[in-house]
Parts: structure tokens; sequence; C-alpha cells
């Protein structure tokens, strides 16, 4: 469904993802794993259209996604994203009804046809908030309430593909569970493919089908879930997997 | 600051503003009306604030400029500021050529002392209300546009506005809701100190005699009208001159006490 070719993406002198090929197909959850400056956010970020490549190319159902603001409504839609900072992904001085209603007024063709006010409650349930929530600005929520309005609005143009950027990494470990939890239920509910990036290998096993592993803009290692985790190939997985595995004894 | 002293602009403001829009219609004046029987009166129960040399009263004048004065400073910094704010948010929105060319031309403009160029302005055309203001909004502006444009360079890089990017929103819907608004407070505070230097620049084109035209009465004039009597009838030129610099002093203090609660943009 999404397919990512030999992407190349440049920021001056500086290569931040040097042919990188990856592809997620219906119903999968990807993991996309890696240390900081590994390149793993400008993957997401061409993907979604952030960023611009320099070669390379990225499909969708083998229609090519172009820079965000270019793509035909339907493509847009198809592929959401939840970002990292749940608090500064969402407009502080919007309601979390106004929110949800720019999504909808943005993609007409993904609004209910009903009532609004009973859809955004349903849409809200989805996500786990009570319906109260929908008066409050975004400004006076706390992390995890944000990243779930994050979840709802990405989920209320119905995309078929949801790319998630270290989306639990700001969050406390508590919180953490609860939205990966979500994560997971919502993708089997709405058949969604996700692109999951994180930093944390410990995160990435709970949810993802298979994985790849990036290092200084370079894919190292890519496989189902179980290979890559119990039987790494790669060096560098392994460093990964000791970290992690240390963390977890440690805690 | 919640003293009764940070108050005092408040107060001093309401007062002024009260005097601009009440003022005139409790007291008729007429600047071609003139008395020469009781010119240069001194301060005192006929007139409060004096006669001038054709015996117009001073303080009929000191009320109809703050009028005069209020108008002024209100429409031009409207206009400066819608329009400041309009070219500041859209260059550091967009960034690119769009900004290149914007900044430099704000540079080219600011190469020259705001004064001059209304002096200019306004020295080139006929007197009157539009005139003045366009001489005026034709540098205040550039303040509006050097703060708005460095809120949107911030707030372009929050996540929200890329947030709302992927969502496919359109841009002009970016700028008005995610950005625009962010830009409120420190337009504000802005705003007011520019209305003190735009009072202050009125009067001074209008004591040059290239401000209002006559029939129009500013403290500016009034000032002038004073020069050459300063050593024999202090008031035609020191009651508006006070009546000005009160006015500047406390808009002034009313101008730092916004500035230090928008002035760094903050986004909350």
């Amino acid at each position: 469904m999404l397919e990512v070719r030999d992407l190349r993406v440049r920021f001056g002198r500086f290569t931040a993802v040097d042919g990188v090929s990856l592809s997620v197909g219906p119903d999968e959850t990807v993991g996309l794993v890696g240390e900081s400056g590994s390149g793993k956010t400008t993957v997401a970020r061409a993907v979604v259209g952030l960023v611009r490549p320099e070669s390379g190319s990225v499909l969708f159902d083998g229609a090519p996604l172009g820079p965000v603001g270019r793509r035909p409504a339907s493509l847009q839609r198809a592929v959401q994203m939840v970002f990292q900072d749940p608090r500064s992904s969402l407009n502080p001085r919007m309601s979390v009804s106004a929110i949800i209603d720019e999504a909808w007024r943005t993609h007409p063709s993904s609004a209910p046809s009903g009532d609004r006010t009973t859809a955004l409650h349903s849409v809200l349930d989805d996500v786990g908030l009570d319906s109260s929530v929908a008066r409050h600005r975004a400004g006076e929520l706390s992390g995890g309430q944000c990243q779930r309005v994050s979840i709802a609005r990405a989920l209320a143009v119905k995309p078929r593909l949801l790319v998630c950027d270290e989306a639990v990494s700001a969050l406390d470990v508590s919180v953490q569970a609860q939205i990966l939890r979500l994560l997971v239920d919502l993708q089997q509910r709405h058949h969604l493919a996700m692109l999951f990036i994180s930093h944390d290998l410990g995160v990435v096993h709970q949810i993802a089908d298979r994985i790849a592993v990036m290092r200084r803009g370079v894919l190292v290692e890519e496989g189902p879930a179980t290979d890559v985790l119990g039987a790494p190939q790669h060096e560098y997985t392994r460093s990964l997997l000791d970290a992690a595995l240390e963390l977890t004894r440690e805690s | 600051m919640k003293t009764w002293l940070s108050r005092i602009p408040y107060v001093v403001l309401t007062f002024y503003a009260a005097v601009a829009v009440i003022g005139p219609l409790l007291i008729d004046y007429n600047p071609v009306r003139t008395d020469l029987g009781h010119r240069l009166l001194k301060p005192g129960a006929t007139a409060w604030f004096g006669t001038d040399g054709l015996g117009r009263d001073v303080f009929a004048q000191v009320v109809y400029g703050a009028r005069t004065s209020v108008l002024i400073g209100v429409s031009t910094v409207v206009v400066s500021a819608v329009v400041g704010t309009s070219i500041g948010t859209v260059a550091g929105y967009f960034r690119g050529w769009l900004d290149t060319v914007l900044s430099r031309g704000i540079d080219i403009l600011l190469a020259f002392p705001a004064i001059l160029l209304a002096i200019v302005i306004a020295g080139s055309f006929q007197r009157s209300v539009v005139v003045v203001v366009g001489a005026l909004s034709a540098t205040a502006w550039i303040s509006f546009a050097r703060v708005t444009r460095g809120t949107a360079l911030s707030v372009r890089e929050r996540a929200w506005v890329d947030a709302a990017r992927v969502l496919g929103v359109r841009r002009r819907f970016i700028l008005v809701r995610h950005v625009l608004p962010f830009t409120a407070g420190p337009v504000v505070a802005l705003a007011t100190l520019e209305f003190a230097l735009v009072v202050l620049a009125e009067a001074g084109l209008s004591f040059l005699g290239i401000g209002l035209p006559n029939s129009a009465v500013s403290w500016g004039q009034t000032i002038a009208n004073g020069k050459q009597y300063l050593a024999t009838a202090w008031w035609i030129s020191a009651l508006p001159g006070i009546a000005l610099s009160l006015l500047i002093v406390n808009i002034g203090i009313l101008g730092d006490q916004l500035t230090a609660r928008f002035g760094r943009g903050q986004l909350r």
C-alpha cells in the first residue's frame, strides 16, 4: 500500500536519509527504529509530504505522493500523522470541537452526514475521551488527552495509513501504555496501516508486525518483528536490543 | 504590579477619552470666530486656560484638540496595524523570496528618519485628515510588520502548523486560524506605544503648519500659535503642551505594562 523507494533527503550538505526503501501493507504495522539523528523522523515527514525528497519516490497504491498541499484531496486524507509533542501539535487556543470540525471542513467527504455533535462525541469516545472534553481549549488538556485528540483528528478524515512519529515518547510511562493500547485497538477496528516510528525497541515490539532498523540515514535491518527481536542480524540492532533489555532489567 | 500606581494610566486615559468624546458636545468652539476685545486673557474664571492672541478660548482648543489627537491616533494605528500585521505575518510564514523582498523594503524605509518621511509626504499634499493619517501610517506600519514577522517565524515551527498542513488545511486558513491569533498580544502592546508616537508626530506636523487644515483644532497648532507670546502669555503653548505630555507619558506606561505581559510573544 505504502511504498518508499530509494528515498534520499538532504538538508544542505547533510544527508539525513540515504537511500531507504520500505513498504507498509494493508492492516500492517511497521516499526521504524533507530537512535536520534538516524533519519527516521525525516522518513516520516517525507511520507506525509512535509519534507521534499532529493530523489527516490513515495508511492501510495502506486500513485506518487507529492509535497503536502499538492496532493489530491483523496490522497491527502488517506495519509495522516500523529506528532511527537502532544501539546504543540494542537493549537492551544482552539477548542477540541473546533479542532475536529476543522478536519471535517477540510475534507467534507469524510464529514458525518447527520448531527455533528453526536458524531463528535462518538469520535471522542472512540479515543477514550469523555464528551465534556469537546468544550475545552487544547491548552487546558493534559499531555495524554492532547495525544488522544491528535489521534481523533487524524482518524476523523478516515485515513488508511497512520504515521506515528514518536507518538508516545513525550508521555510518561503509564500514559504511554494506554496510548499504545489505544493505537493497537484502533488499528484493528479501523483496518489501518501504520508506520510507527520510535527510538524505543521496547515500545515498538508491543505494536509492530515488522521492524525496520535505521542508522545514519540507512536501513541496516528489516524483517518480521519476531525475527528482528529474536535473532538480530546486524550488530547495531543487537546493541539497541541490549540497551532496551538492560533498561527493563534495571526497572 | 497590581498597585494603585499601576492603575494611574487607566484612570488618566479614560479621562482623556471621555474629554475627547464628550467635551466637544458640551463646549461650543469655532476656530475662525475671533474676539479681539478679550485677547491674551490670563487663565481665570472667564477663561479657565486663558485666551490666545486672537481672543479664542484655550480650554476649548485643548478639549477639541484632544478629539483630534485621539481621532488621528486611532485611525493611524488601525491602518498601520492592519497593513503591518498582514505584511509581517505573510513574510514570516512564507519566508523565501517574498520575505526577502519585504524585509529589504522595510530596511530601506527604516533608513529614513520616520518624522522626516512624514514631513515630506504631508508637505507634498493638501492639508487634510486623510493625508496626515497616510503620512503617519507610511512609517508606523513597519514596527507592526517586524514584530508580527518575528511571531509568525516562531509560530510556523510549531507542530500544530505541520499538523494542519498534513490534514490538508488551505494556506489562508492556516494563516488566519493557526498563526494570526498569536500575534494579537504583541500587536496590542505595540499599538499603545505607536499611538503615543503618532499623537506626538501629528502635533509636530501641525506645529510646522503641514498637518491638519486651519479649520481643525490641533494641540500642535495651538502650541505654534502661542510661540510668539511665550514671554508674555505662556499659557497658550504651555497648557496644551502639558495635556500632550501627560497623554504621551501615560500611554507609554500602559504600553510598557502591556509589553511586559504580551511582548515576548507568549503563546497562551
